[in-house]
């Protein structure tokens, strides 16, 4: 009886170890054995495929049209200012709006754009996951997709026993791995004396424990302009929207990660990471205290042969389609600002982390089931301030740049705005646009300025 | 298969809801994450507040409005099925249906929707819009930007306009008569899968 059992066992872990093998020891030295790229090939094959059918399966279905997978959210926003829209509204009326007069029919349009902010808002829409347009075999993008046909449920089940029971275990044992060894590691490393040394071998020991797991992950990174990679003594700014990201560039480089000083399991990695080279890890109570935090933050800049500090200065995990609006604390430290571009593949694995719907294992283990994670990294070339521009502007002009590279929206909201109230003085600029509509025109050079502020408060759909 | 169905299966007669309200499933999903979303306590329904804390309704002139006209008299809270009941409201007007005179007027009609508008204007319910009523709705929009002079100027011009039976009201027969333009409405994409799909599907660009 026993031995019925050893031997299936037995190659179970020899056939374990040897995929373990050939996974981490290509990695450590950075080298790839090409497994990945074809299956992504593949995987591309059958997710095409699998569109396809889900098309003829709806067509053959009904006549109906078949209502899209709402992409843009429930609301189909023309766009256009508060002029147009209230002109619109009052077409037909023999008084037109460049008479001024009041209409009944101008309520309309704030009583509209307030139904709209009900089901959908902007800000909100940030932050729920994006929506594909096709399906990925993976439940929960499965928002409009019924069942369509036996051989696309068959292939979904082979996709969920496949990422369940073969991708998860090994992708957790890499996992384990690589941080047990990030641990290790850098202990070891924190004992030698020798500057030159201590520093070169530190940064051997985080890009092996990285690129381990990063394949933990089924991770394939493509980076783009490698020339403008960050260098000493910067800061690296990046829009965020999953703690991966964080593995996602330490692939390719040694940064200094800044963030609040963990306990349990995140501590240890925390404080056997400074043994090795000097990251900058806070108190809670030294966060509040902006400036405490901006002056070591420049301290540690300052000193040039300290590694570039990695920073995110959105604040908050956004869904990946946008860029909102940047922090200035960070811009504020000075030095020179590498911009980095990060932008995911939603096809195979949808990476954005919903931190008021998941935590973190929960969100971890969704990673490691999802197909694979395609991401790709711009460099961009570095910027400085400008005489006369403040933080904010630089900020602005550092967010357009990521934002123009990755193909996101350049959103003008406050990631922060999700958990804050909004000022008074908003809905007295819309009272001030409206009454200057009514009562005539009266100081056109004011209107024009109250018109781009409303243009950059309404974003407008492209 | 798929997290929508168990989505619908957490809402209590969620068939007679889409019936009535004629929005897709995909649609009932969105709302009922969406309520969910603005329900923070998770108490199965909404209170005046929780509409409060949607920043653009916040910074709406006429926003406690909009959100008075959620709750009926009386009723403090909510529930999901009055939230997309009065929703529904919006949705575009069914052009394929035939008007059939022995039905019920659907609920997303030209009709419903003015007249979901005159409650707007009319807070009392008396079925007039009553001169003060019009100031009320005025003052909202313009606050501080006008003199109360100027305010009543124009409330007396509008009802003038449309005031026909001269009672110095505006009743909701003469509210319809209003012309208004192509009012805008909250529409829902529609539209077959596009053809182009597999398109977005093609070799992920590498260098």
């Amino acid at each position: 009886m026993e031995n019925c059992l050893r031997q299936p066992v037995v190659l179970l872990q020899v056939w374990f170890s040897v995929m373990i093998g050939f996974i981490m020891i290509p990695a450590m030295f950075g080298l790839s054995l090409g497994v990945t790229s074809v299956y992504i090939q593949i995987l591309v094959k059958i997710l095409e495929w699998a569109t396809l059918r889900i098309e003829r399966g709806h067509r053959e279905r009904s006549t109906l049209p078949v209502p899209a997978p709402l992409p843009f959210g429930l609301i189909q926003r023309e766009g256009g200012s508060m002029e147009q829209e209230m002109g619109e509204l009052r077409r037909y009326r023999t008084q037109s709006i460049s008479r001024g007069e009041f209409a009944l029919s101008d309520s309309f349009y704030f009583y509209i754009k307030g139904l709209e902010s009900i089901v959908d808002d902007q800000v909100t829409q940030r932050f729920s996951s994006e929506e594909l347009v096709s399906w990925n075999l993976l439940t929960r993008t499965n928002h409009n997709f019924h069942y369509i046909s036996l051989r696309l449920t068959v292939i979904w089940g082979l996709g969920v026993i496949i990422r369940y029971c073969v991708l998860f275990p090994l992708r957790i044992t890499l996992a384990i791995i690589g941080l047990t060894w990030l641990v290790i590691g850098t202990t070891l490393v924190g004992f030698l004396p020798n500057k030159r040394l201590k520093n070169w071998l530190s940064e051997l020991v985080h890009l092996m424990c990285y690129r381990i797991c990063a394949r933990g992950l089924s991770a394939t990174i493509q980076y783009h302009n490698k020339e403008n990679k960050p260098q000493k003594g910067g800061i690296c700014v990046a829009n965020h929207t999953s703690p991966i990201d964080i593995v996602i560039l330490a692939n390719d480089g040694c940064y200094a990660m800044v963030g609040q000083s963990h306990g349990g399991l995140m501590g240890v990695i925390q404080r056997s990471m400074v043994r090795s080279c000097p990251h900058v890890w806070f108190e809670r109570s030294e966060m509040r205290d902006r400036n405490a935090v901006t002056s070591r933050l420049r301290a540690h800049v300052a000193a040039k042969t300290n590694l570039p500090i990695l920073i995110f200065p959105e604040g908050t995990c956004i869904n990946n389609t946008s860029v909102m609006m940047f922090k200035k604390g960070s811009f504020e430290i000075g030095g020179t600002i590498y911009p980095v571009a990060i932008k995911y593949d939603p096809r195979f694995g949808d990476a954005f982390w919903n931190s008021a719907k998941y935590n973190m294992v929960n969100y971890l283990l969704r990673m490691m089931t999802s197909w694979a994670i395609v991401v790709n990294v711009w460099y961009l070339p570095p910027m400085t301030r400008r005489e006369g521009e403040d933080a904010a502007q630089f900020a602005n002009r550092v967010k357009s740049a990521i934002a123009h590279q990755g193909g996101l929206l350049d959103m003008a909201w406050d990631g922060s705005l999700k958990r804050a109230k909004v000022k008074e003085e908003f809905k007295e600029q819309q009272q001030k646009m409206y009454s200057s509509m009514v009562m005539g025109k009266k100081g056109r050079n004011s209107q024009e300025h109250l018109f781009c502020i409303h243009h950059s408060c309404v974003v407008n759909r492209v | 298969m798929g997290s929508t169905n168990s989505t619908l299966s957490k809402i209590p007669n969620v068939e007679e809801l889409m019936e009535e309200t004629g929005f897709t499933p995909a649609h009932i999903v969105r709302l009922y994450d969406r309520f969910e979303a603005l329900d923070k306590e998770k108490t199965g329904h909404l209170r005046p507040q929780d509409f409060g804390a949607i920043n653009r309704l916040a910074m709406n002139p006429i926003g406690d409005r909009i959100i008075g006209a959620f709750f009926s008299p009386g009723q403090e809270t909510v529930d999901f099925h009055s939230f997309v009941r009065i929703l529904a409201h919006f949705r575009p007007a069914d052009k394929k249906h035939p008007k059939d005179p022995s039905m019920p007027e659907p609920v997303n009609s030209r009709t419903s929707k003015l007249k979901f508008a005159f409650q707007l204007y009319d807070q009392d319910k008396d079925g007039k819009i009553s001169r003060a009523e019009l100031l009320q709705v005025l003052r909202s929009m313009l606050e501080m930007q006008v003199t109360e002079e100027q305010l009543e100027s124009i409330a007396d011009r509008t009802i003038q306009e449309a005031d026909l039976d001269n009672d110095d009201a505006i009743s909701f027969e003469e509210f319809r008569k209003v012309p208004l333009g192509r009012a805008r409405r909250l529409t829902y994409q529609h539209g077959p899968l596009q053809h182009s799909a597999p398109r977005i599907l093609s070799q992920p660009h590498r260098k």
